[in-house]
């Protein structure tokens, strides 16, 4: 009886060993071997195979305008990721939390069904497409397509972040320093952004690695011509396609160093922000 | 520089903060606005340094309307409840931003700044601390950077909300004493919140006793405490013994209770409201009043010693509590259950349906 109240409720020793090999056993059949499986097969013709396959004309053009798309991308929604954060978390209006709400959107909505969107609005013969066609504009199968799905889908990442921070440090200390006299660019770069600098770059990363790897919502809007609007996610089914699997799993691979690399900063990054978290209730007397 | 408000109004959607407040606050003075939590205290407070906008009204510093400024222009220094120190900067940063902040014409050069900042860190006695980051300060170092940083770009006026209210009541005493000898040294005007009424009676000039977004009365602690003009005030401030009853000739009875009224010709229910120190004990009733009691407790801690009384015989909403000498109590020993009487010295009568009070007193 003693010794039984030590126990938590679903602390049985059976129950743990249970809990714990099913999750390993499903990591290892769900993540590990998969990543493994990908590098093995791109090594599996050597290192000069690897090489020249990387190297082949349409797979470094496919990886250009990949870092080019997310190069854009990263920008854009780390400003709209940080004014809309800043807006919901500083300001009370009607209508706040309908957008909070809307912030998730394009979590929700499948990138397919979000590229069939934009095909819709901007093709050829969408909306505000023909209209644009008047002029000479084209965005549908070109990159600024590409560039508009990937910012659609990619829009949350750093928002969502930044607000529950920005809820939790609350508007003291920006208040302190208005009434400091300090002007709003330098409240935002000497106050807010030391505050909120490790979540904006986990928001970074992820929005990067989002970016880079997107394949639905591109792969409606780009028309997927080889040399022009290939990305590397669409390089790598169409490379499949043609039953070229050295080179499938060649550019597979650089898209997973890419995931493993992302990773590692988002650990950092995340290692910082509770760190600095961790230091703020202390409350007691240094001597 | 002196505060005037005229008429200021806030409503937060439908509910309203603040209704028509009109208030002085004297040059070079230490006000508080004293009430329960909300009370519109601190809404004040905010809406006096533009953190928050009035709904109407006018506010002037001086004979200057700043009712439209922005915070930046007003020249306040504002202490927070809980500090809000810059986190990832040192105690020396902190204080040296008010100053950084200002336009580049007006801001001193960099050797300036440090020399203000020394001599800020040397009143608040935390030379030593310069270069520590906030969370490696106990609360009452926190609070004192706060106030050196609030100081630094030398406000006309100063605003603190709750500014001992996250301390323990040792801490909260010493930084009470010092922040009176600060202001005592500088004249700055200077207006602080609290919800605690020893803090409010001890520290300040003048006080503002708020409730329900108005202002119940302004005036000098001692006043104050001697005459509450509202049976808020009377409740608010300090412990405060009632018995309420029905008036015939001169008499207030309730059960087998009854107090002599002298000079009250009127009939009628009424409260009588009884400070603890303005009553004595006996053993007997006398002519002045028959208010039978059982001694509850006794607590000796103190300069007096507080006995608690539960009324015999007649009802009362709260327990009564009457302060004794110690010389007193030695000489008479009460034990818990005895059974004693109240006899009144001053009172203040409440005839229902009236906020104001008549003074009584027994020859």
């Amino acid at each position: 009886m003693k010794y039984q109240s030590h126990h938590r409720v679903g602390d049985q020793p059976w129950l743990r060993r249970t809990l714990i090999l099913a999750a390993v056993a499903l990591s290892a059949l769900l993540l590990a071997i998969p990543l493994v499986l990908i590098f093995t097969q791109a090594f599996s013709a050597g290192w000069g195979a690897l090489v020249s396959n990387i190297g082949d004309r349409y797979t470094l053009h496919a990886i250009g305008l990949t870092l080019f798309v997310a190069l854009l991308t990263v920008p854009l929604n780390l400003v709209f990721g940080t004014a809309l954060a800043w807006l919901v978390t500083r300001f009370r209006f009607p209508g706040r939390k309908l957008l909070v709400t809307l912030i998730d959107v394009p979590f929700a909505v499948s990138p397919v069904v979000a590229g069939l969107l934009y095909l819709l609005l901007y093709g050829r013969n969408g909306w505000l497409g023909s209209w644009l066609a008047d002029y000479d504009v084209q965005l549908m199968f070109s990159w600024p397509g590409i560039v508009m799905v990937t910012i659609f889908v990619t829009c949350p990442f750093v928002a969502r972040e930044l607000i529950p921070l920005m809820q939790q440090q609350g508007t003291e200390e920006e208040e302190a320093a208005v009434t400091l006299g300090a002007s709003g660019w330098r409240l935002f770069r000497r106050v807010t952004l030391p505050n909120i600098k490790w979540a904006l770059i986990y928001g970074v990363v992820l929005t990067n690695a989002r970016a880079v790897g997107e394949f639905g919502a591109v792969s409606v809007v780009s028309g997927n011509i080889r040399g022009q609007t290939n990305t590397l996610p669409l390089h790598v089914e169409l490379l499949y396609q043609d039953y070229n699997i050295a080179g499938a799993f060649a550019a597979a691979s650089l898209l997973a160093a890419i995931a493993i690399l992302t990773l590692a900063i988002k650990g950092v990054a995340e290692w910082r922000q509770a760190r600095l978290l961790a230091r703020e209730p202390a409350d007691r007397n240094p001597q | 520089m002196s505060i005037k408000i005229e008429h200021l109004n806030k409503t937060f959607g439908s509910f309203q903060a603040l209704r028509d407040i009109s208030l002085d606050i004297p040059d070079g003075k230490l006000t508080a606005l004293l009430g329960p939590s909300g009370s519109g205290k601190t809404t004040l407070l905010r809406i006096i340094a533009g953190l928050e906008n009035a709904s109407d009204g006018r506010i002037l510093f001086g004979d200057r309307d700043i009712s439209r400024l922005p915070v930046k222009q007003r020249n306040v220094g504002f202490v927070f409840q809980h500090y809000a120190l810059f986190r990832h900067m040192t105690v020396a940063q902190n204080v040296a931003f008010g100053l950084e902040s200002l336009p580049r014409n007006q801001r001193p050069p960099k050797t300036e700044i440090r020399k203000t900042v020394n001599r800020l860190l040397e009143m608040i006695q935390l030379p030593e601390l310069a270069n520590r980051y906030p969370a490696q300060l106990s609360g009452g170092q926190k609070q004192r950077v706060a106030l050196a940083r609030a100081l630094a770009t030398r406000p006309d006026i100063l605003l603190l909300d709750e500014p001992f209210g996250a301390l323990d009541a040792r801490v909260r005493k010493d930084l009470r004493r010092w922040l009176r000898g600060l202001h005592d040294e500088f004249h700055f005007t200077s207006v602080f919140v609290t919800h605690d009424q020893e803090e409010a009676l001890e520290l300040s000039d003048q006080v503002v006793v708020m409730s329900q977004g108005q202002v119940e009365q302004v005036d000098s602690p001692t006043r104050l405490y001697a005459n509450p003009t509202s049976r808020f005030v009377f409740d608010f401030l300090g412990h405060v013994n009632i018995i309420s009853g029905t008036v015939s000739d001169g008499w207030l009875q309730q059960g087998n209770a009854r107090v002599s009224l002298p000079g009250v010709s009127t009939s009628g229910d009424a409260q009588l409201y009884l400070r603890p120190h303005e009553v004595h004990l006996s053993v007997e009733p006398d002519s002045r009043a028959c208010l039978p009691f059982t001694i509850e407790a006794i607590n000796l801690i103190g300069a007096e010693v507080r006995v608690e009384l539960r009324p015999d015989g007649w009802d009362c909403d709260d327990i009564w509590e009457v302060g004794v000498s110690h010389s007193e109590f030695s000489r008479w020993q009460p034990q818990r259950g005895d059974r004693c009487f109240v006899s009144p010295e001053i009172g203040h009568l409440f005839r229902n349906g009236d906020n104001r009070p008549q003074p009584v007193t027994w020859p």
